[in-house]
């Protein structure tokens, strides 16, 4: 267990570092920021000094060993745009994005799982029919239309739900969260479910096929010659086998679901982490960008290694050890 | 007449599938005294595991129950709702599966799936529940029970785990169990082993045993009385040694002519020639008479249950009567 541990926290050093050299020489690649940031009619002496300030006058190499330089100690360097550190930017709008992606993460648990499991239960009935139907066109519509129409129907038609912002905040560990209160719930309940879709008929398949996979499975046969209850046998016996394949896709599709809230986030006016790298993208603010890419690797890294230790949990045929 | 745990009567179960109707099951009767075993023989497909899962309601869809009774007890099992066919399953009846790696639920412990079969039937703590399962692991020759509870399925040998189903199907001290090929998968040693054991409980909790299996070699010496099936029918029924000695009809006698401790040593096997007929829309009359050589245009129709000898019962219009050399 702690040689795993280990073994993958080198790995994990490993891939940040690999990832440090991809974004640093992507950002150089896309684009010069000093065209975008300095204002046309600066001249020569004023641009140059803009650069200097920048940092960017340094040869790339010496640019980067600062930026390692600094990261190990915290230090993602500053925002171009903001002029405050790219880290504080991004941590200030990291917990709107993943409340919002980890609601998604149990809507589609809770809608997904009972779903699927009606479905795989009673595949000829007109209901188990309606939910696969139904679950093609949660993969299949555009989740920004999806978007749109929910703000139609919900909040301008009927107005129950309001449509942009994160509504009332509460603090919770130093940090303001809308799930707390009433209001922020209500703001959530949109744009959760929309980025949600995808995942809720991916789960809700994933359920179905293990549930038609196990029904006829021997265990299954032999659970109810022991005389147990229907229930037993579906929620016990059947549920704990399908649970495995679901646990591994839902959590890494976490990491999707954080990076996809940018288009939520937009349509919602979410103010997340999406929307601030799309800012950061169009003025080539690099550290916030970089800074941003990192969390992302390492939330991806984090996640990874919780899925591995929840899965150790479910199947018991998978010792960490063992495994590469 | 010793008091019958079990008596089936005309049993049908039919399985209604898009290509037409299998009869896996047609028509069958046989019966299991108290304490007694019956050895339920035939080829791979002739309709013994469906035998079985009928007994205990455990037929899935397209699959039914179309004629027959199933006493059990006295009771007719076909006419049970689900709840009652419950209360019975595990309890009453136990049943236990040919491939002791599929049996088990992978991802459960050992205590968990033995505990909850007692809880299914018995109002218990489940510390009572935890020890009623160590003793049956204990009873079925698994060293260590107490440890062993903790373990996954994957822990064990096939063997071990064979074992842990028999012991499952013990936790009640069963009136009946329906055992279906529980030793094919297993090596010759630990199918000794597991035989002896089986018999020996059986006998010590007067449990009724149907045990099923292709080989005869395995009914020899375990079973009282014996029942061939041959495409979804009985064929012939008697008490073991008789109908060994004696097999009256030709399927039987070439069942035991393919068996390789019967014959003598470098003689080459008989084996019955062709193939088990597809059970879908099986033709009326005899299903053996493409590969019987004493067939002729009688067995065109359906053979009846006839009584040739004493404790016997046969379906064949030209049964083997003359004593063979
Ligand atoms: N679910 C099913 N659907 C259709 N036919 C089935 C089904 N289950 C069993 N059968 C048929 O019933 C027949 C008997 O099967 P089975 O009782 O398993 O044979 P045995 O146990 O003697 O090997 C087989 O020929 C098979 O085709
Ligand atoms: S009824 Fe006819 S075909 Fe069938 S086993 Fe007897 S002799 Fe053979
Ligand atoms: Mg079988």
């Amino acid at each position: 267990m702690t040689t795993w541990m280990l073994r993958r926290l080198i790995q994990a050093v490993f891939v940040m570092l690999a990832m440090t050299v991809i974004v640093f020489i992507g950002v150089n690649v896309i684009g010069d920021p000093v065209e975008i940031l300095i204002s046309p009619e600066a001249d020569q002496a004023e641009r140059a000094r803009a650069v200097i300030a920048l940092g960017l006058d340094k040869p790339l190499w010496e640019q980067y060993w600062r930026f390692l330089l600094g990261a190990v100690q915290g230090d993602l360097g500053r925002s171009f745009v903001f002029n405050e550190p790219a880290l504080k930017l991004i941590a200030q709008r990291m917990p709107a994005t993943l409340e919002l992606a980890l609601t998604a993460v149990l809507m589609s648990v809770v809608i997904g799982i009972p779903l699927g499991l009606y479905a795989g239960l009673k595949p000829d009935s007109i209901g188990g029919r309606l939910v696969m139907g139904a679950s093609i066109l949660g993969f299949s519509l555009p989740s920004f239309w999806i978007g749109l129409m929910l703000i139609m129907v919900f909040a301008v038609q009927l107005g129950w739900l309001p449509s942009t912002g994160r509504g009332q905040t509460a603090e919770l560990f130093g940090v303001q969260w809308s799930f707390l209160t009433r209001d922020g719930l209500a703001h959530m309940a949109m744009p959760a479910f929309n980025l949600a879709l995808g995942n809720i008929a991916l789960v809700l398949r994933l359920t179905r096929a293990g549930v038609r996979e196990n029904l006829p499975m021997d265990y299954v046969k032999f659970a109810r010659a022991k005389g147990l209850s229907p229930n037993r046998v579906v929620f016990v016996h059947v549920l704990k086998n399908i649970l495995i394949p679901i646990v591994t896709v839902v959590g890494l599709e976490i990491g999707g679901l954080i990076a996809f809230a940018v288009v939520t986030e937009s349509v919602f006016a979410w103010p997340g982490m999406g929307k601030l790298i799309i800012d950061s993208i169009n003025v080539l603010d690099r550290p916030v960008i970089v800074a941003y890419l990192m969390m992302i690797v390492v939330l991806f890294i984090v996640i990874n290694l919780l899925v591995d230790l929840l899965y150790t949990v479910l199947d018991p045929r998978v010792r960490l050890e063992t495994r590469e | 007449m010793s008091e019958l745990t079990l008596d089936v009567q005309g049993l049908s179960t039919h399985f209604f599938t898009r290509a037409g109707v299998v009869r896996a099951v047609d028509d069958i009767s046989f019966s299991v005294p108290r304490g007694r075993v019956l050895g339920l023989v035939g080829e791979s497909g002739s309709g013994k595991s469906v035998t079985g899962f009928s007994v205990i309601g455990l037929v899935d869809p397209p699959g039914r129950i179309t004629a027959g009774k199933i006493l059990f007890q006295g009771r007719d099992l076909t006419k049970l709702d689900e709840r009652d066919l419950r209360d019975l399953r595990g309890n009453r009846i136990a049943m236990i599966f040919q491939d002791p790696m599929m049996t088990l639920n992978p991802v459960l412990r050992i205590d968990t799936q033995m505990i909850e079969t007692v809880l299914a039937h018995d109002s218990v703590s489940r510390s009572s529940a935890r020890e009623r399962a160590r003793d049956a692991l204990g009873m079925v020759g698994i060293p260590s029970p107490e440890e062993r509870l903790n373990a996954y399925p994957h822990q064990f040998s096939g063997g071990m785990r064979q074992r842990v189903a028999i012991a499952i199907a013990l936790l009640h001290r069963p009136d009946l169990i329906i055992a279906d090929e529980p030793t094919t998968a297993l090596d010759v040693t630990i199918q000794a082993q597991i035989l002896a054991e089986v018999q020996k409980l059986a006998r010590e909790v007067g449990t009724a045993l149907i045990w099923i299996t292709h080989d005869l070699s395995v009914i020899a010496g375990l079973a009282d009385d014996i029942a061939v099936m041959y495409a979804g029918r009985i064929v012939e029924t008697g008490r073991v040694e008789e109908v060994l000695d004696r097999p009256l009809h030709p399927y039987t006698h070439g069942l035991i002519g393919s068996v390789p401790s019967r014959n003598a040593r470098g003689q080459r096997l008989r084996q019955i020639p062709g193939m088990t007929p597809s059970l879908l829309n099986l033709p009326p009359g005899c299903a053996f008479r493409s590969r019987c050589p004493r067939a002729d245009a009688a067995c065109e129709q359906d053979p009846p249950d006839s009584h040739p000898l004493e404790g016997r019962t046969l379906r064949c219009f030209h049964p083997q009567l003359e004593m063979v050399a």
